[in-house]
């Protein structure tokens, strides 16, 4: 039976949750106005005033605030509230070079504690759980928003943080912990290293997992819930917004629901900046309907996706978004080619190799070079030179099938891909441009 | 007989082969034969040693991925000729050769059918060594 933390807003009817949303935003445009000199200069730019924003349908009037936006304002330049009234910041990994530093009031951290709480309801979690939170605890918003939520739900949570794997591996037996919150590449990583252990599915009692903070394939899915014997679900967030929790995966693993009476989504053109339809596949952008200390409204996320209001077979009403193609900065543009790291995994798990891969992007003579690296695996090895290559070939063969351009498969010795206990590293771009 | 063979995925850069054979070397472990196919990228080195659970133990806990294989050994006598009569053996019997390397005293063949080539084999009067014959000398 679906589970809801809670279930009054979850599942209220489109019209509740238009009402809410139309009356949160004449709010926060307001407070914006008023707090945010920043932004109320870009709607000045614009020619438009709080007046001009009467429902949502006036939304597409405001400007965007875009990741240069937050470099610009950094640090204290997107503030919404008085220092004093803040409790918490939490700063991007920076895995784009461009740090972000997020502010929080008390009323900020429950309302993001909801939204985690939602997400491991939504996962079957429940206070007669215990939930082991292997993301990182720090800046990383990771840690500390399904920590947070965690708590709210009552489960007993053991904060491991990330790290020392076996430990991780010992605590979950030892304190019998049914949900595992990390990293979908750490939660990979876990696998590999019970494997090497000698445990199986059967000697762990985990049940669910709930992985976020980077792009992961369905494939990649199936491998974790195969190796850990959990149902695994998606989380998605940016720490611009709070952190995780911003859309969460139910049962139906059909789509993440985007907790609508927190935050608007809108599906814009990436090149063009005009709004499209909310099934069409553009840019997700983001309006924080409550957050007081960093209220960012219609913040670009770079995110393509596509969403989806079909009715979800869990109950919930609010909005779903496809599991990003991959964060428009992640996206590699190779010989003219757009490549999403994602699409690169899937064939890698395809074709039975592990998700241990590093994609290196060169340029000899003026033309890009693309070379995927993937680990050997005992399973893929003979013998035979013949067919080793063979294999190599057929790979090489589904990646020009998916990506359109050629690439250049090197298998190399297991355990040569650094892994990650946070964000795995997988593109090198070596290209100087 | 048949003798398992361990083959070893290497990457094909400096170092790589010298790396597995220290691992070898640290726990005492003789290889009777060895072989080294590659290619391009990566190589595969193919090998009989005096200790076969103990090699492939030392090889996985260094994060070396080995596979067994099963292959006939012979003892070929080195004197004009001593390959040919073992090849025409092989060649009446139509056994098709996959790959095969020598050491010192002994040849190594990987063939289609092991069990039914070494029989056809053995009726011409040669004779493949055991693994403990290789792990005694």
């Amino acid at each position: 039976m679906e589970r809801y933390f809670q279930p009054e807003i979850e599942c209220a009817p489109r019209e509740e949750i238009l009402r809410i949303q139309n009356e949160k935003l004449l709010k926060q445009v307001r407070h914006v106005w008023d707090r945010v000199p920043y932004y109320r200069k870009k709607m000045e730019d614009k020619g438009v005033t709080p007046e001009d924003i009467k429902s949502i349908e006036d939304l597409h009037k405001l400007p965007f605030l875009s990741k240069a936006d937050l470099r610009d304002a950094y640090p204290y330049g997107l503030l919404g509230m008085d220092l004093k009234d803040c409790v918490r910041i939490h700063s991007t990994s920076g895995t784009t070079g461009k740090r972000v530093v997020a502010y929080y009031t008390q009323h900020d951290l429950d309302l993001w504690d909801d939204c985690c709480a939602r997400a491991i309801t939504a996962a079957g979690g429940t206070n007669e759980d215990v939930c082991q939170i292997s993301y990182g605890y720090g800046l990383f918003t990771g840690g500390l928003g399904l920590h947070g939520g965690s708590h709210k739900v009552g489960c007993l949570t053991v904060p491991t943080s990330s790290g020392s794997t076996d430990r991780q591996i010992m605590f979950i037996q030892d304190l019998q912990a049914t949900i595992l919150c990390c990293t979908p590449s750490y939660a990979a990583f876990l696998g590999e290293r019970m494997k090497e252990m000698g445990l199986g599915p059967d000697d762990i009692p985990l049940k669910a997992g709930i992985f976020g903070a980077e792009a992961w394939s369905e494939e990649m899915r199936h491998d974790i819930e195969a190796t850990l014997g959990i149902k695994a679900f998606d989380i998605y967030g940016l720490t611009e917004l709070s952190g995780p929790g911003v859309a969460f995966e139910c049962s139906a693993q059909q789509g993440m629901h985007i907790n609508e009476d927190h935050f608007i989504a809108e599906i814009i053109d990436p090149d063009t900046g005009e709004v499209l339809p909310e099934d069409a596949q553009g840019e997700l952008v983001f309006t924080s309907l409550d957050k007081e200390a960093f209220p960012l409204l219609r913040y670009r996320t770079r995110d393509i996706c596509q969403l989806t209001r079909e009715k979800c077979s869990c109950g919930r009403t609010h909005v779903r978004m496809a599991k990003p193609r991959g964060r428009s900065d992640d996206m590699l543009i190779i010989r003219g080619v757009n490549v999403f790291p994602s699409q690169i995994e899937t064939v890698l798990l395809n074709h039975g190799y592990a998700a241990n891969y590093q994609i290196i992007v060169g340029r000899v003579n003026n033309t890009d070079t693309l070379d995927v690296q993937v680990e050997m695996t005992p399973e893929m090895f003979t013998d035979n030179l013949g067919d080793v290559e063979a294999k190599q070939h057929e790979l090489m063969d589904g990646l020009k099938a998916m990506l359109g351009i050629k690439a250049k498969v090197s298998l190399v010795a297991p355990k040569t891909i650094p892994r990650s206990e946070g964000k795995a590293v997988r593109v090198i771009d070596n290209r100087k441009i | 007989m048949s003798v398992k063979q361990i083959s070893v995925f290497l990457e094909n850069k400096p170092g790589q082969l010298n790396k597995m054979t220290k691992v070898l070397a640290d726990k005492g472990i003789n290889m009777r034969a060895i072989s080294l196919a590659e290619t391009k990228d990566f190589g595969i080195v193919r090998m009989i040693t005096d200790n076969l659970i103990e090699a492939t133990t030392v090889l996985k806990e260094a994060d070396f991925i080995a596979s067994l294989t099963p292959v006939l050994v012979y003892r070929v006598p080195d004197e004009p000729g001593g390959l040919n009569r073992l090849l025409q053996a092989f060649s009446d019997a139509e056994v098709n050769l996959e790959y095969m390397y020598a050491a010192p005293e002994y040849m190594v063949f990987r063939v289609a059918n092991t069990e039914k080539s070494e029989a056809a084999v053995a009726s011409r009067g040669f004779r493949s060594l055991s693994q403990e014959e290789l792990s005694e000398e």
